[in-house]
């Protein structure tokens, strides 16, 4: 039995060639036991046979002309569509002369967003003045008339990633003050409000978007009095907003549940008012906690904006059709399909991203 | 909760006492323009050309009730053909021009009233060339790609079981779909109205390819709609339509209108024109309003070359459409 | 402080939080009833002066127009009810007999009072269909039957719809899942990127993808691929031979039944034997027996229980056999691709909420990878997975009806016909809400009961 002595210390070993560096990665992750090679086998052939045709189509034998003609002696796609087209599917019908105007519009926004980024910026009051002064402005300079001076483009004339973008953020503004009365009424004890909630958000998330769309288009117009009509984007976003009222008002509903009781009863203990305490301390609480939620809902929305095309709007998705019965350009739905399928990606990707990023900077609270 | 329904009902006790009814020739002038259904996409019928404008024969019509009433603006509604009745019901739009057919029940049941027919047109069938098909009963047993909510699906269903055949319905709510499933190989036969068959296979990928029988298996009067019920109205676009026609007739057309109401000698130009007599007063129009309409759109005949004729990618002849003394069937009643 | 009033003996209805609360309540009443009032008498008067009449009379007119895939719709009459009503008894009285036994003993039933409320919940149905096999009428849609007909019509196909695509978004969520979770680093990213991809896209854009540019690559008809006439693949969808069923159909699908019956008994008494004594037992060749001899011997007394028809290219299209459109696959492929992206998400955050712990006393049990996750892991990842998912299957439902854009002719695209045709349009949409309202409600309802079963019992 030889006695342990520090100067007897063998030096480390290096660990095997197998398990360390990139072999090792590799080994581990891609190759050993021998059915981790096959799924690697697998897996390769399956990104090979999805992405080589795409490959091929979109790039080796893509044409980037603007000439119709040119375009059609390439068997792949005719990008030349999509440079010729692209303001069409970013704002539609909208004037050509006028386009500027959205242009702009976007730029305020981002502008706006990416102040917000910066974090000593994120606290001034101006800049929650400008959130709120904000969406006046937008809507002052899309749509015109009034003091701006700049002929009116209505409502008929908006379409595309505008539209869609115009919708989804409107009916998000709209439903939220809604749904937080919703959730607020669901989870009160009052006996006949409460059943009034609970039934609108059950009935609502029972029954499928379109026939939301179908009642605003088609049935709304017969419940108001004669004379009086809403606008056909207004109604498409009545629809939206009543549909989405309902499943934000849900998410309220678990953030204002997540909240420990004792907040309730210290803000009783103070002598607070039910709409005091609602406001001071239970919903900031609350919206915190299904701020990611919330997001994600706001993702759904912009999907499902794409169903408008189904009551006559001319959403991005319809601009698809819009185009290509262009005899220009005609059938190239294929390109048309890339190209908003990659705007929508880029926006929900960006967005649910963002969501992730929150839910992981407050782990106590989603949990 | 409260809060929001009492705002919402004082936004409605405003909104209540604000209107009032009034007909539509008044509200049209008081709005400063004209609300009008079509379709999102129709070749020749309804489209956006190159600039984003509306252009196509049934946009036409739109624009001459525009030019009648004198109203600068017109407001689209795009429209399928699901939503076009029911839009113009719920007063969306006061003028539907978008290929419907006149029909008794739609006239009689819908509540709407239907104007001028400016296209005789009939159900057709289009089938694929190396089919071999000539005559639409060797169809037993074929697929067939056709357009919801429209008469189409009465037509074609009536006419199999006529015939004691049986087929297939494809079914979809626009009609590049149609055209995509059937050029594709989805269906054998593609069914719509023969100007829509024309203007489909103008957009087909090898338009020689394909052939639409002889059959015609339906009458399709085509024209501009309006609600019941307001006389006025739906007299203003009548006499809108036919002063095109009778226009063509008189051989008033789009360059000459200012030349003719100047210097015609022709009684019934003069008053078709507004120069004498007060037919366009009464109809509660200024006497500018003829002169005006043939201006914006020109005749009845300019219409159809510059959107359906031979010289368009739809290449549709006159046929039907031809005016009465030449064989067809566009009658304008005398303007006297 | 000092001035502080005297406590009041009663505060003043109007100034209580009930009171106020009842206000409010009361003028929301009022403010609803009022717009509810209002709409009404607008709807009757612009119902009228659009000269529109109302009522669901429509119902009973002749549809005249064609609806591309027709399922059979069982009558509501004679042997129909009798065998929902066996159905329901059934169900009934073996849950009854649970209850009562748990009630007395505690313990679950034995092997005898099982086969008792298997023969109530099982056999009694199976035996009044037998009876009363002939007194079932299954009516088919033609050009000449009701509007009402019609409906039906669309809502079998929905049903059909959502009924396939819960249960291949199931399947295909959970393969995701696992392979997310597998430690290949490829596979795993592959998942992800499918995920990623497939639920940042509107599901109507991916409808038209599949319909529109994956299924119109197939070949022309006359072109198909065709494997020896058992399988026929072209652009007018999937062909297949159908089984028609002959003399001995009952008797044949009968002893199925009673077949996979008997290897679930055998397999419950393997399973307590083991419990009891240790001692595994084989049931897979007794098992097999069953399965392979009872239909076997069905087949020698009640001679071929079914023909099969082949689909035969006649005319235009193959004629015979059955099949799939390419308007079902379409919407099914694509409904089952985004809901399975959700699926999967919620799947692998159910397993991966199982603490760890979990899985390394399990192994260290001896139990093999896939017992780990069929005993240990899965049941305790089911109670976070199953609330979620049933939103998720709500969503199918939901999302058929967006079938109307690629022409599979469902429950709202023949009701968007219906309303073309007969302009009663608040009647068509309140149908539709209606009905979707119950479907919603049915899949809400059955999920809950399996979340009660598979929730964690706190004693």
């Amino acid at each position: 039995m030889s006695e342990y002595t520090p100067s007897q210390n063998i030096p480390d070993r290096q660990p095997p060639a197998t398990s360390v560096g990139i072999i090792g990665w590799v080994c581990k992750n891609l190759l050993c036991p021998w059915y981790n090679a096959v799924l690697t086998i697998v897996s390769c052939w399956a990104i090979w046979s999805a992405v080589a045709p795409f490959w091929e189509w979109a790039v080796t034998n893509a044409s980037i002309s603007l000439d119709p003609e040119v375009a059609k002696q390439h068997t792949g796609a005719a990008w030349g569509f999509i440079r010729d087209m692209w303001p069409v599917f970013m704002t539609g019908v909208y004037p050509a002369e006028e386009r500027w105007r959205p242009l702009i519009a976007l730029c305020i926004v981002v502008v706006l967003v990416s102040l917000s980024l910066v974090a000593s910026y994120r606290r001034s009051r101006w800049l929650k003045i400008l959130w709120f002064v904000s969406p006046i402005v937008v809507f002052a300079l899309v749509y015109g008339g009034g003091i701006t001076g700049l002929p009116v483009v209505g409502t008929h004339y908006w379409g595309g990633l505008m539209l869609t973008i115009m919708l989804s953020i409107v009916a998000m503004l709209a439903a939220f003050p809604i749904s937080v009365l919703l959730a607020l009424g669901r989870t009160s004890d009052m006996p006949i409000a409460k059943p009034f909630c609970v039934a609108y958000i059950e009935l609502i998330r029972g029954v499928p978007l379109i026939t939301l769309l179908f009642m605003a288009s088609v049935v709304l117009p017969l419940f108001l009095p004669a004379g009086m009509e809403l606008d056909k984007v207004l109604r498409a976003l009545v629809g939206i907003t009543m549909f989405f009222s309902a499943y934000l008002a849900e998410n309220i509903r678990g953030g204002l549940q997540g909240i420990s009781k004792g907040q309730y009863e210290a803000a009783d203990a103070l002598g607070m008012s039910y709409w005091k305490k609602t406001i001071v301390v239970i919903l900031p609480q609350a919206l915190r906690i299904v701020i990611p939620p919330m997001v994600n809902n706001f993702i759904g929305i912009l999907k499902d904006t794409s169903l408008v095309g189904i009551v006559g709007l001319v959403d991005l998705l319809q601009i698809a059709f819009a185009t290509t019965s262009n005899p220009k350009w005609f059938g190239r739905l294929e390109e048309a399909y890339v190209f908003i399928a990659f705007w929508y990606w880029i926006l929900c990707y960006a967005l649910s991203s963002y969501s992730q990023y929150l839910e992981r900077k407050m782990p106590s609270a989603s949990k | 909760m409260a809060i929001f329904r009492a705002s919402f009902i004082c936004l409605l006790i405003v909104a209540m006492a604000s209107v009032a009814q009034a007909s539509t020739l008044e509200n049209v002038k008081k709005d400063g323009f004209l609300k009008a259904g079509t379709h999102i996409e129709n070749p020749g019928f309804s489209a956006l050309d190159s600039n984003g404008k509306r252009v196509g024969f049934d946009v036409d019509f739109i624009r001459a009730v525009a030019a009648a009433v004198n109203v600068p603006e017109i407001k689209y509604t795009p429209l399928t053909s699901k939503e076009r009745l029911p839009a113009l019901q719920s007063g969306e739009i006061d003028l539907l021009s978008r290929t419907t057919t006149h029909t008794m029940s739609r006239d009689v049941k819908l509540g709407l009233d239907f104007t001028v027919t400016t296209l005789y047109d009939g159900q057709g069938m289009m089938v694929r060339k190396e089919l071999g098909v000539t005559d639409a009963k060797d169809l037993d047993g074929a697929t067939v790609c056709l357009q919801t909510g429209s008469t189409t699906e009465l037509n074609i269903s009536d006419y199999f079981r006529k015939h004691g055949m049986s087929f297939t319905p494809v079914v979809f709510d626009k009609q590049p779909d149609v055209r995509k499933a059937y050029d594709t190989g989805r269906c054998d036969v593609h069914t719509t109205d023969v100007s829509g068959l024309a203007a489909q296979r103008s957009l087909m990928e090898k338009p020689e390819e394909h052939i639409i029988l002889s059959e015609v298996i339906s009458k399709e009067p085509l024209g501009p709609v309006v609600r019941h019920g307001d006389n006025q109205w739906s007299d203003i676009v009548r006499w809108t339509i036919w002063l095109t026609m009778a226009a063509e007739e008189k051989g008033v057309n789009q360059a000459n209108v200012e030349e003719m109401y100047a210097k015609s000698k022709d009684p019934e130009v003069q008053r078709m024109l507004g120069k004498t007599g007060s037919l366009w007063t009464d109809l509660g129009l200024d006497k500018g309003a003829p002169v005006r309409i043939i201006k914006t759109v020109g005749n009845y005949g300019e219409i159809f070359d510059r959107n359906l004729g031979p010289k368009t990618p739809l290449r549709m002849e006159r046929g039907l459409n031809k005016q009465w003394n030449e064989g067809g069937l566009v009658y304008a009643p005398p303007f006297r | 402080m000092s001035e502080r009033l005297a406590p009041q003996d009663k505060v003043p209805f109007w100034r209580s939080p009930q009171g106020r609360a009842w206000m409010f309540q009361l003028c929301m009443v009022g403010g609803f009833l009022w717009l509810a009032v209002s709409m009404y008498r607008n709807t009757l008067v612009n119902l009228k002066t659009r000269g529109i009449s109302s009522g669901f009379g429509f119902l009973a007119n002749e549809a005249g127009f064609r609806i591309g895939e027709v399922t059979g719709i069982p009558l509501p009459q004679g042997g129909l009810l009798w065998f929902l009503l066996s159905l329901v008894a059934g169900l009934a009285i073996s849950q009854l007999i649970a209850r009562q036994l748990k009630s007395d003993s505690g313990t679950p039933m034995n092997s005898k009072w099982l086969s008792v409320s298997l023969f109530f919940s099982i056999g009694l149905p199976m035996l009044t269909l037998y009876v009363f096999r002939d007194s079932i009428e299954i009516a088919h849609y033609t050009e000449s039957s009701s509007y009402f007909m019609a409906l039906l019509t669309g809502l079998g196909n929905t049903l059909k719809v959502t009924v396939i695509g819960c249960v291949a978004s199931t399947i295909l969520g959970l393969l995701i899942a696992l392979g997310r979770l597998s430690p290949n680093w490829l596979l795993s990213n592959i998942c992800r990127w499918y995920v990623e991809l497939n639920r940042n896209l509107p599901v109507l854009l991916q409808l038209f993808f599949w319909y529109f540019i994956v299924l119109q690559q197939l070949p022309n008809v006359r072109k198909s691929i065709d494997l020896g006439g058992w399988l026929i693949l072209n652009k007018r969808g999937l062909f297949l031979p159908s089984l028609v069923p002959q003399q001995g159909a009952w008797l044949f699908c009968a002893t199925i039944v009673v077949a996979l019956v008997a290897i679930w008994v055998l397999r419950r008494r393997a399973i307590r034997i083991l419990d009891e004594t240790g001692m595994p037992v084989k049931i897979l060749f007794p098992a097999l027996g069953f399965l392979i001899g009872l239909p076997a011997l069905a087949w020698l007394v009640g001679g071929q229980p079914f023909t099969l028809d082949f689909p035969v290219l006649k005319g235009f299209n193959f004629k015979g056999g059955t099949g799939l459109t390419p308007e079902f696959t379409a919407l099914v492929v694509g409904l089952t691709v985004y809901v399975s992206a959700f699926n999967a998400e919620i799947i692998r955050s159910g397993i991966e909420a199982v603490s760890k712990g979990q899985r390394e006393a399990a192994r260290a049990l001896a139990m093999n990878e896939r017992q780990v996750m069929r005993i240990v892991i899965l049941p305790q990842a089911m109670r976070i997975i199953v609330p979620p998912m049933t939103s998720e299957y709500l969503a199918i439902a939901k999302n058929s009806s967006l079938a109307v854009a690629i022409g599979y002719p469902e429950f709202v695209s023949v009701g968007g016909t219906i309303l073309n045709q007969s302009g009663q349009a608040v009647e068509i949409v309140g149908i539709w809400m209606g009905v979707y309202l119950c479907i919603s409600l049915l899949i809400s309802f059955g999920m809950n009961i399996y979340n009660s079963k598979v929730a964690l019992v706190e004693r």
